[in-house]
Parts: C-alpha cells; structure tokens; sequence
C-alpha cells in the first residue's frame, strides 16, 4: 500500500510580523508527524530562516507580497517548500567561512543558509530567473521512535 | 499573531544588563540591536544579555550579536549571554557561538566575570 500523504499549505502577506504564525505551522505539522522537540525545533528554525530571507530579500520587505509555505508529510519524511516571485539568488554564493571569520569581516549574512543546511536532511533551491524561486527542505522521520513512542 | 517580545534595560555594578523575552527574530533583532547600539553610543561596552525568558531565537537574533562584539572587545568589553534555555542553547551551538561568546548561568555569574576581567583586560 503506498504510504499515506499529507499536505498542508499556508500563504502570509511578506513582513516579517507573520514569521511566528509561520513557526506556529510548521511546528503542529512537525509534531503531527511524531518528532520530538529537538526536531520541532529544528524544523520550526529552518523554515524561519528560509522565511525571513524571502520576506527581507527576494521581496525587501513589500507586504503585498505573498509567502506560500507548503508542507508534504508521508511515513517517512517531512518535505518544506517556501515558494516567493521576488529577487532570486544564488545559493553558491553563500561562502562557508568559519564564525572568527565572519565576526572579523564584521559580516553576519549566511547564517540562516548554515542553519538551514546543518538541521535539514537536504536544502535545494529550484530558481526560475523572473519567474519564481522555491527552497525544497526534507527531513526524514526516525522510524523507531515512531514506533516506540 | 502577536510577537511577545519585550526587552528591558538596567545596570548593575556599572555593567549594563539586557533581558531578552519571547522571541527574538527577523521581527524583533532591530529592537535588540538598537539597544546594544544606543549602549554602545554612550560608552558601554560591559554588557550582560540575560535570555533567561527568551524562549526563541533566529539568526537575525545571532547576527546581532555577531556584528558588534569585535568593537565591544576592542574598547576592552565584552557581552556575556545568561539564562540560555535548551532550546535557545542549542540555536547558539549550532552556529557554534559558544565558542566565541561567554555563556554563564545567570546575571550574577556573568556580573562576577566582568569583575574577573577588570584592568583593561578583554575576552579573548
């Protein structure tokens, strides 16, 4: 039997007010799905930083813009996409330079893009120039605590 | 939604102390960095941020911390961070904050740590 899908969508006006509702989602879905808080958590982070990005540089901050939140949930993992029409960028383009680094360049950018990468199972962007960009994030769900708890 | 976000600001033993509460985010870290900046303008450089009620915190909130605490160090001062919940801790760590940032249990520890660092002397 193919394993049962879930989804869910949101869409907020563009302003960065909307990043605790936006939390408060991906929090009850993360938690439908059985992680614990420390996934929660991490879930919650992840999708707040991708959040933050468009709302502050694909859209600068214009609140009649739209943010879309869409989650997919299946037995096994926990797909976010954030989809925007702003200003795209390039994902390479954000260096892995280490934090003494960054501090003595007096920089702070990146941080969302190491958090989103180092909690997340996978992050990939899919840029349409123009037309839309959309950050794919999956996280696997452990089975055996499913099964335990 | 409403961000429960307040922010106060007092002095103890001629260190500034900034106590954090609800949640720090994209939202929220011009508050707290204005704060720090107004500190700052007026010569001081001994900060205490106590987290003890802050229950979220993003990179925006980070990255406050972050821009500052080189020209802090430099003017011989330091900001000590108290009161991290577990789940705000581990926003710190994932970044790997607690490596470059003091983090102390409490108000008074971190007041006590400045007295340890009087005459001129920075964190490294």
């Amino acid at each position: 039997m193919p394993p049962i899908e879930r989804k869910f969508t949101l869409h907020v006006p563009s302003s960065t007010e909307n990043l605790a509702l936006i939390r408060e989602f991906v929090s009850s879905i993360g938690a439908q799905a059985g992680m614990n808080d420390q996934e929660v958590a991490n879930i919650e982070l992840a999708v707040d930083e991708a959040c933050a990005n468009v709302i502050e540089h694909a859209y600068g901050h214009d609140v009649t813009k739209e943010v879309v939140v869409r989650a997919i949930l299946d037995d096994d993992t926990l797909w976010i996409k954030v989809e925007d029409t702003g200003r795209g960028f390039d994902p390479d383009a954000v260096g892995e330079e280490d934090l003494p680094h960054l501090i003595e360049q007096h920089k702070s950018g990146g941080l969302g893009m190491r958090i989103m990468r180092t909690v997340m199972d996978e992050v990939r962007y899919e840029i349409v120039p123009g037309q839309k960009n959309e950050l794919h994030m999956m996280k696997k769900i452990q089975k055996s605590r499913k099964t335990h708890e | 939604m409403p961000n429960p976000f307040v922010l106060l600001t007092s002095e103890r033993d001629g260190i500034v102390v900034i106590s954090l509460e609800g949640f720090l985010d994209a939202h929220t870290a011009p508050r707290f960095e204005e704060s720090v900046q107004s500190e700052m303008k007026l010569g001081r450089y001994r900060i205490v941020v106590d987290c003890e009620k802050l229950t979220y915190i993003s990179s925006a909130g980070l990255g406050v911390f972050m821009s500052f605490i080189e020209e802090i160090r430099e003017q011989s001062g330091d900001i000590k961070i108290c009161g991290l919940v577990p789940k705000v801790r581990h926003t710190f760590e994932i970044l790997g904050f607690h490596d470059i940032f003091d983090l102390v249990d409490d108000v008074q520890s971190a007041v006590l740590r400045f007295a340890g660092m009087r005459a001129g002397e920075g964190a490294s």
